[in-house]
């Protein structure tokens, strides 16, 4: 079963995030590294992306003309998505644990976090969704 | 101690070099050089860095020797893949040279340049789909779509197979050269990337270059360009630690650097330059090997890289190249200088507020000792640019800045006394 | 470049949506399948994917003892993703041509849905 695992952040993670110390960069990011492994050596891994700061994300919407309408405003309360895992796995329950350790990644002085961490069936299609 | 530190070594290196018993190899030879040596010198501050930077030595010795016995393999791959796609082409004439022809074709300027690139790497590179496919990180299916519309577009425009008029060449042949710019830029396999091995996109631009330097050997452009390529791709191994993360220039461990591949390099550089006025890509070249012959960091002489870049400068309005001018110019005439030409730039739109604008500027700024200006422009950089690993790098420096920044005396005074 | 196109709604948003007749419903899939199939054939398809509703969703924070703290359901209002494309494209203009496409998709009478659709960069890993 294909889960996504989001993480999202408003604006103010975002800044706060490029605000860390050296060392908790560094831990975050060796955390990340080692967790993509691991889930790759457990033959879960399906695929992982990260996005772009959300300074340059658009609202796009159709025009009357044929010609897309674009926005950059959002409110400021707003969660973007800032990344996300793929994982092909055997129950929800697994989707669960796999998403608390990802939850888990270290914060600033190192301290394990407790990151919301969005889980979601994927389903393929958008046939499939009856959507 | 070497019991313990083994392991340690033998992981890091080859989760950089994926080659399980070369790096075995490469460890062992350490770890005889340190038995050898330590007991007279003196164990190292660092063991486990001494350990790994011998291996990484080994290894780079290793691989350079293996790349010989590559080349020859490549050329004889070239051969079968001109043999398959004669057999696809229309029209061919038997005496022409078919590989320079299917460059040509497959660069044309109607093609958009992801086509250019896809029909390149398939037809006269040889590659599979789904190898090229893995390269770009797409599905199968999308890249042999591309493939397909880039034929399909070839045909459609009537382009004949044969050689460039003699009036067209010097367009076509500038086309050719930023296809196998872009293949070379594409780069190196991710450290962190998806277990299949993916097809080092610079090593196949070598190898084309090579091929067409050798059709037409008296075009000081393509010697530039594959001197540059050589040059560029001589720093690879410096480039990324075992971890992924960037290394800057000046801080690269040029032992790490390829001898061989610089050799060329120069060799091509220098015989191409005296040939008549030279363009863009022989004056990238240079730039390239003043870097390159430096020994250290600080030996590197950047009045001549200044030089080059003022020439670079005149030739073509290219703002990355006026970046890496302003850089130059702080570099000889200190950082106030370099600013002023980066005020210059940032009315220009298609650069004024681009990610390396703002690294590059807040790297002046740092030198102009403004931390606090530099820590901002780092920071709009990290968010401006797509790829990770700049990202953190950008994020570190601006980390960096801030620490230090904190580290005022009274700070320091009052972490002393434990407060 | 790549960009992710991110479709996201409302709970309400989407019962609405489960109230379309029939025919609109299979007209608003058929046309985004002929997108999809277009971007097929320009090259520029990389992945798309439907999510799950929200019933189903959990969102974790971390782990106490071992178990993974789970909570349920968005409150009514939140929006939450729908769905996503994954395109590989020549310039942002392209990527939001497509979204602007995406978002055209006819809803009920025929009228476009005018959805807005998130455009963001993706991150490279060199």
């Amino acid at each position: 079963m294909k889960y996504i695992l989001m993480m999202n952040a408003d604006k103010r993670n975002f800044d706060a995030y490029a605000k860390w110390s050296k060392e908790d960069l560094q831990r975050n990011v060796a955390f990340m590294r080692a967790f993509n492994k691991e889930l790759r050596d457990a033959g879960v891994f399906v695929a992982t992306e990260g996005l772009g700061a959300p300074n340059e994300a658009k609202s796009v919407r159709a025009g009357g003309d044929g010609e897309p309408i674009t926005d950059g405003v959002f409110p400021e309360s707003k969660e973007f998505l800032a990344g996300y895992w793929i994982i092909d796995v055997e129950s929800p329950e697994q989707a669960y644990n796999i998403a608390a350790r990802a939850s888990s990644a270290p914060g600033p002085g190192g301290t394990p976090g407790s990151m919301p961490i969005e889980v979601r069936r994927v389903l393929g299609g958008f046939a499939d969704l009856g959507l | 101690m070497l019991r313990e530190l083994t392991p340690q070594v033998l992981g890091t290196v080859v989760r950089r070099f994926r080659d399980f018993a070369a790096a075995e190899d490469a460890v062992q030879e350490a770890l005889l050089a340190a038995a050898t040596q330590w007991p007279d010198e003196g164990v190292p501050g660092n063991p486990r860095a001494w350990l790994t930077q011998v291996a990484f030595r080994r290894m780079a010795d290793r691989m350079r020797s293996e790349s010989a016995r590559r080349r020859r393999e490549d050329e004889m791959a070239l051969e079968a893949s001109r043999a398959a796609n004669a057999a696809t082409a229309i029209d061919a004439a038997p005496e022409e040279d078919d590989t320079l022809v299917l460059l040509f074709m497959c660069c044309h300027p109607a093609l958009t340049a992801a086509s250019a690139i896809a029909l390149t790497l398939r037809a006269v590179g040889g590659l599979t789909t789904a190898e090229i496919a893995r390269a770009f990180l797409v599905p199968e299916a999308t890249m042999a779509q591309r493939i397909s519309r880039a034929r399909q577009c070839i045909q459609d425009s009537g382009i004949p197979f044969q050689l460039p008029t003699k009036a067209e060449q010097g367009r076509r042949l500038t086309a050719v050269l930023h296809v196998l710019y872009l293949i070379f830029n594409e780069g190196y396999t991710s450290s962190g990337g998806p277990r299949l091995q993916r097809v080092e996109m610079s090593r196949e631009a070598i190898r084309l270059m090579r091929s067409l330097c050798n059709r037409l050997p008296d075009e000081a452009e393509v010697a530039g360009l594959l001197a540059l390529m050589l040059l560029t791709d001589a720093r690879r191994m410096a480039r990324t630690n075992g971890e992924g993360d960037l290394i800057p220039l000046n801080q690269q461990d040029r032992a790490l650097w390829d001898r061989r591949q610089i050799a060329e390099g120069l060799a091509l550089i220098s015989a191409a330059l005296p040939k008549g006025p030279a363009g863009p890509y022989q004056l990238q070249a240079a730039v390239a090997a003043v870097h390159d012959e430096a020994a250290r960091a600080e030996d590197t002489d950047w009045p001549q890289i200044l030089a080059l870049y003022d020439l670079l400068g005149r030739m073509a309005d290219n703002p990355m190249v006026a970046l890496n001018h302003a850089i130059a110019a702080a570099m000889v005439n200190g950082p106030t200088r370099g600013l002023e030409l980066l005020d210059k730039l940032s009315t220009d739109a298609r650069v004024g507020d681009h990610h390396r604008f703002h690294a590059v500027r807040a790297h002046l700024l740092e030198m102009a000792g403004d931390r606090d200006g530099a820590i901002k422009h780092y920071r709009a950089a990290a968010g401006k640019t797509g790829s990770l690993p700049e990202r953190n790098y950008l994020l570190m420096q601006a980390a960096r800045l801030s620490s230090e920044r904190h580290e005022t005396p009274a700070a320091r005074a009052e972490k002393a006394e434990g407060i | 470049m790549k960009y992710i196109l991110l479709m996201s709604g409302t709970k309400a948003g989407v019962d609405t949506y489960h109230a379309w007749s029939q025919g609109d419903a299979e007209t608003h899939m058929a046309v985004l399948r002929s997108i999809n199939k277009e971007l097929s054939e320009s090259g520029e398809f990389v992945a798309t994917q439907g999510l799950a509703g929200p019933e189903e969703a959990r969102v974790v924070r971390g782990e106490t003892k071992g178990v993974p703290v789970t909570d349920g359901i968005f409150p009514e209002s939140k929006e939450f993703l729908l769905g996503y494309w994954i395109v590989d494209v020549e310039s942002p203009e392209r990527a939001y041509a497509i979204a602007g496409r995406i978002s055209g998709a006819p809803g009920p009478g025929g009228a476009p849905t005018n959805m807005p659709i998130e455009v963001r960069r993706l991150a490279t890993e060199r």
